[in-house]
């Protein structure tokens, strides 16, 4: 027997089921208890970036959203850094920008929201560059294990076509599910996106 | 299997003990599906149309998934680990007091200092304080069912709450779900994000779950169950649970080529 490698095992996920909020978002479960809460809003009035809003539906195998999953979302600051010691890159950093927010689906329409900003283009540890991205985690009854997907942006398509992440997907047909578009609505910035967790536009899912 | 193999032998792989690497900044040790559920377990009804079917596609770990977000003290207020007093307004909460305390590490052994493990429950009766929980086990007036720690150095934490009760749910006519605390980690990189629960010692519901029953491997379903720690309970106050929860390892960037400026 060669010596054995002593290595512990991840613990198992759990789906996060109906009543998540209770957890992570109390204010959605129907009560007030933190002095502090996390939010869908990522921005302070300080920060430094296109303010846009993020917006979408999670939709299951029979076409109908989910009117009770919860997305957190991870991204850069506006040039592109993140709000993280692991970053070594040479972006400037943003004091007011955490990059992280949470967000559950509305009960009714199963629309959820973000208030953040755009993302610069990333370097990363190799050099290559990353078309700007939003990282997405999504939970709910029924997922037994948080899915990770990422959101594009239209209007980045030179960026979007020599993305190195976005080169892996095949068949290329899929690339379009991780693409959010922009359209301006009352002189904000929106960016609508779908999530299909079946179907024959299901979004793209990795494991990271 | 952890099929991760390090690119060199090192020394300490000589030690019974885990290996213990510099903390590294390269990507997270493979995920082993194998220890978790599958995605689509029709025995858990709500599973089948909420399941991706395409294969998910590998990535190799970027910046985008070795950084996450970091939280501090100032996130959190002082009665958010003590679900006892964090919700009440004219006594107690009814039900066992206990407290569950436990370590956050990575699959390498090592503490994950600083990281915000959020747990959320039913009362001592299974009634969540949910505007969509109907069961009909009533509210506790003193119970909101909520709390969150930081780990400290070591990668400790520990909350002092009630014991929640059992609850019928619908999967099949008679399916109850065991006692169990719902606990969501962070670690120190989005690709770690973790939500799990935490069962009790000796609950004869356990086999029988329908979604417990979903993860394949028997000695990753009984890491989820927590044993009664005597010791570390408190005389004529509260009984404890411990509960470690093992998040994915990093693998430390020995030999990687870097290009410069990085
Ligand atoms: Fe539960």
């Amino acid at each position: 027997m060669p010596q054995p490698l002593n290595y512990l095992k991840e613990t198992a996920s759990q789906t996060a089921g109906p009543y998540v909020h209770i957890g992570l978002i109390p204010a959605m479960a129907g009560f007030d208890i933190f002095e502090k809460n996390f939010s869908n809003v990522l921005v302070t009035p300080n920060t430094q970036g296109e303010r846009i809003t993020l917006e979408g539906k999670v939709i299951d195998g029979s076409g109908t959203p989910l009117r009770d999953v919860l997305l957190e979302i991870w991204q850069a600051n506006a040039v592109g850094r993140y709000n993280h010691p692991a970053d070594r890159s040479t972006s400037a950093p943003d004091e007011e920008f955490r990059g992280w927010g949470r967000a559950g689906s509305d009960f009714e329409s199963g629309l959820v929201t973000f208030e953040t900003i755009k993302p610069g283009a990333i370097i990363d540890k190799t050099g290559r560059k990353n078309a700007p991205h939003i990282d997405v985690w999504i939970v709910a009854r029924g997922i037994n294990i948080g899915l990770n997907t990422r959101l594009y942006f239209s209007d980045q398509e030179a960026a979007n076509a020599a993305d190195p992440v976005l080169n892996l997907v095949e068949p290329a047909v899929r690339r379009k599910t991780l693409i959010a578009k922009r359209t301006e609505r009352a002189g904000k910035v929106v960016y609508s996106f779908t999530i299909n967790l079946q179907g024959p536009e299901e979004t793209v899912f990795f494991d990271v | 299997m952890n099929v991760q193999a390090p690119a060199l032998r090192d020394p300490r792989l000589d030690r019974p003990e885990p290996l213990t690497p510099p903390l590294g900044d390269g990507g997270f040790f493979q995920r082993d599906r194998s220890m978790h559920p599958p995605a689509h377990a029709p025995g858990y009804k709500s599973s089948v149309l909420r399941s991706p079917r395409q294969a998910l596609l590998s990535l190799e770990n970027s910046v985008s998934e070795i950084t996450g977000p970091v939280f501090g003290h100032n996130d959190l207020g002082p009665l958010d680990n003590d679900l006892i007093r964090n919700y009440a307004k004219d006594g107690d909460p009814v039900g066992e007091r206990i407290i569950v305390h436990g370590r956050v590490l990575d699959e390498t052994g090592r503490g994950v200092p600083n990281t915000l493990v959020e747990f959320w429950q039913a009362n001592a009766g299974g009634r969540y304080r949910h505007r969509k929980d109907t069961y009909l086990a009533p509210i506790d007036p003193n119970f909101g069912g909520c709390g969150r720690a930081l780990t400290d150095d070591t990668g400790q934490y520990y909350f002092r709450t009630v014991k929640p009760g059992p609850y019928p749910w619908r999967n099949y006519v008679n399916s109850w779900r065991p006692a169990h605390i719902h606990f969501s980690v962070f670690g120190s990189g989005f690709a770690q994000r973790l939500i799990t629960r935490m069962y009790f010692e000796g609950d004869p519901l356990i086999p029988v779950c329908p979604i417990l029953t979903t993860i394949p491997d028997k000695d990753a379903l009984e890491r989820l169950v927590a044993p009664l720690d005597l010791n570390a309970s408190a005389p004529f106050d509260s009984l404890a649970y411990r509960f470690d929860i093992v998040l994915r390892g990093q693998r430390s960037t020995y030999f990687e080529n870097r290009t410069a400026g990085n």
